[in-house]
């Protein structure tokens, strides 16, 4: 198959699988009751009434996890042609990538000691 | 002359043999594959259900369910009948688009992962050379339908789960990831049948246990599965992302959770134990299936297992374990890999690529043993002696606790 | 001129999905809504890159900018306050931006058009190089001390600053809260 070829079918994939999860959902929206109230629909949160607004202002830490996750997603992006060829090359792509695995680790580090690693 | 005798592999000439347009024959057979191979872990999860509650009910002394079927076995379409029929209720201030696509792309996101799983030589959705990133890319989209999930309801604590949830996925996407280099490496393809290929002389969990043990763990914590089921802590935020959720919605994500922990069970069977290979899977691809399936049932059912007896770790505990374990581990094991491939191959003891004779592979998988129980013993030392250290400081601050933290002294006992 | 294939069909679907999100982006007064129509104009941009037969690419789009970024923009707007019901689409200096962007645009539509830069757009005949770049080309040129090496070093370098520079600015505001 050449790649076009193939990506159709990915294509196609995603135009038939949406609709395995639909299917159940308006299977359900045939047969289901619908006799909802105002007090039925409240948030249910824990049971009691909700206080307040729900789209609050967050804490910085999961803005960092982000951040770190990115760096070293995007590092291994990079990584990964490197793996490809990896039995084509010779001895200096290793220490390329030796090199290139030990800056990231730095970050790793530096994140670690600064205690950006911890759940504040 | 095509002989019309496998539908899957000779359907195109028959079609066309039939009058058929040669376009509209190729688009008849793409269609049918994909129905096939999307439909099947949709069928798959009403059994996966059932037998990890079996399972569970074991481990903790009861039957189970054994009452609609044999065994309880058709427990699983009741409770999807009595699904179906519930009532669905959008909590008011909940926002209505983000609210409902929500279930559907968390499902689509571990449904497209199948397109890539070889299920035999001959049969697989589509071997994309960029396979294994295209499942990691795939699967990192549910990460975004559980954040949608938890943003929409309008709910505080689903928000707050949500927000866990997205950290602990993003956090073991890594370690995931970086262990997946090793296969990439030794295989020389990223493409998932050319993987499974490589490990017909030797499988990769032989070569790279430290790998495999990573790639295994990070995928309990990628599946929210126990004892990273932080997915639904229903002890401190009520249930997690899906509290608002209702019916045949809340269906989807609960099916959603049993799919996504079996198809990386699956992923980690190709990747490590050989996927379909098999004595006689070449000849016969039914019997590759057979094989994926029963190595893939031999990794579930021990996570199944974990399930039922681990406590849940906490969120601060999960995070940590995995920034400061399990991604340095990966790193190292990343680079002594590579190290010892180089020196496998400079020396000349590789195996030549396509070998499929287990003589051939032995003395690459020796070396490749021997450094990965080197990581291993290095890995378990560092370990006990920080976990030594710990105790001895919380020991420390029980017996003293004005006292200023004297650790050089303790330890050096 | 224009062939309506599965190829022209599936470019017509990817670029309403790239301009649609990109509307919007840029009208919706909800910031997690703009965030998600972004998330729908990348899926179209990797949907161009496997159309262009970059599927490498295709995946990097998805696992790195609807795995991560997106991800990450999210956690930004949660950080701000009045995230919802924005009351003002533009600014004072959206006339600015307007001129920046129809700049850019006409830059573009020129270089890709006319044959200022390689291939020439007005001549639709114009062979494609006949070489296929295999992500095993890539991998290799990365890593050739005669070509990328040092790109991809500093890459790694420009990662790691970053990450600490971002670390360094998010733990300055939240020392004090710890104290």
């Amino acid at each position: 198959m050449s790649i076009v070829n193939q990506w159709a079918f990915i294509g196609v994939f995603i135009a038939v699988a949406w609709m395995l999860p639909v299917l159940p959902l308006v299977i359900s929206w045939v047969f289901r009751p619908r006799r909802a109230n105002a007090i039925k629909m409240q948030t249910y949160e824990c049971g009691m009434e909700t206080v307040g607004d729900t789209w609050v202002q967050f804490k910085v830490q999961y803005y960092i996890y982000g951040i770190i996750f990115l760096v070293f997603d995007v590092e291994i992006i990079f990584l990964f042609p490197w793996a490809l060829a990896y039995n084509q090359l010779d001895f200096f792509a290793f220490f390329a990538g030796l090199l290139f695995i030990f800056l990231l680790t730095d970050a790793l580090i530096y994140a670690w000691k600064k205690n950006a690693l911890e759940w504040a | 002359m095509q002989t019309c005798v496998n539908v899957v592999e000779t359907m195109v000439p028959c079609l066309v043999q039939g009058g058929v347009d040669p376009g509209l024959a190729q688009f008849i057979s793409i269609l049918l594959g994909v129905v096939l191979v999307s439909a099947f872990p949709l069928v798959l999860v009403i059994l996966l259900i059932w037998v990890e509650r079996k399972i569970a009910a074991r481990v903790q002394d009861r039957i189970g369910p054994n009452r609609v079927g044999p065994w309880g076995i058709l427990q699983n379409v009741a409770d999807a009948v009595k699904l179906i029929i519930k009532e669905d209720i959008t909590p008011a201030g909940a926002d209505r688009l983000v609210y409902n696509a929500a279930p559907i792309i968390a499902m689509l996101s571990v449904i497209l992962i199948w397109a890539v799983v070889p299920f035999s030589p001959v049969h697989i959705g589509v071997d994309l050379d960029i396979g294994v990133l295209y499942f990691t890319a795939v699967s990192s989209i549910g990460t975004l339908a559980i954040m949608m999930a938890g943003w929409s309801s309008n709910n505080k604590y689903a928000l707050l789960g949500a927000f866990r949830v997205v950290a602990q996925l993003l956090s073991y996407e890594v370690p995931f990831v970086l262990t997946l280099l090793v296969p990439v490496m030794l295989a020389g393809s990223m493409s998932t049948q050319d993987i499974v290929w490589g490990q017909v002389g030797m499988w990769y969990i032989v070569v790279a246990p430290i790998s495999a043990l990573i790639f295994y763990i990070a995928n309990l914590g990628e599946t929210g599965r126990a004892p990273f089921d932080l997915i639904e802590a229903e002890s401190e935020l009520v249930a997690g992302y899906n509290i608002e959720y209702s019916g045949m919605k809340f269906g989807l994500f609960m099916a959603n959770e049993f799919m996504h922990a079996f198809t990386a069970n699956l992923l980690f069977a190709v990747v490590f134990l050989g996927g379909w290979w098999g004595p006689g899977a070449t000849e016969i691809p039914f019997l590759g299936f057979l094989y994926l399936m029963i190595k893939t049932t031999i990794v579930y059912i021990p996570s199944l297992i974990l399930r039922a007896t681990i406590p849940r770790l906490r969120v601060d505990q999960m995070i940590s374990f995995n920034w400061k374990v399990l991604v340095p581990i990966s790193i190292l094991n990343v680079v002594v890999m590579a190290l010892l491939i180089k020196i496998v191959q400079v020396a000349g003891i590789a195996p030549a690529p396509g070998e499929t004779d287990f003589l051939a592979h032995l003395p690459m998988t020796v070396v490749l043993l021997l450094g990965n129980v080197g990581i291993g013993a290095g890995v378990v030392t560092v370990l006990r002696n920080a976990g030594r250290r710990d105790r001895m400081e919380a020991q420390d601050l029980v017996l003293e606790p004005n006292d200023e933290k004297s650790l050089s002294v303790t330890v050096a006992h | 001129m224009l062939e309506l294939n599965a190829q022209s069909i599936a470019f017509f679907i990817f670029s309403v999905l790239v301009l649609g999100g990109a509307i919007g982006v840029v009208t919706s007064r909800n910031l997690i809504h703009g965030a998600l129509y972004l998330i729908v104009s990348l899926f179209g941009g990797a949907g161009f890159f496997v159309l262009l037969s970059a599927p490498f690419l295709a995946a990097v789009q998805v696992l790195v900018y609807i795995g991560a970024i997106a991800i990450l923009i999210i956690f930004a707007v949660m950080l701000t306050r009045s995230m919802t019901q924005l009351r003002e689409l533009v600014n004072a200096q959206w006339w600015l931006s307007a001129i920046v962007g129809i700049a850019l645009f006409v830059l573009l539509a020129v270089a890709v058009i006319l044959p200022v830069w390689g291939v020439d757009g007005t001549n639709p005949n114009q062979p494609v190089s006949d070489d296929i770049a295999t992500i095993q080309d890539l991998g290799v040129a990365l890593v050739d001390g005669n070509q990328y090496v040092l790109p991809f070093e500093v890459a790694s370098l420009l990662l790691t600053a970053a990450m600490i520079g971002a670390i360094f600015i998010a733990r300055d505001t939240s020392v004090d809260m710890d104290d």
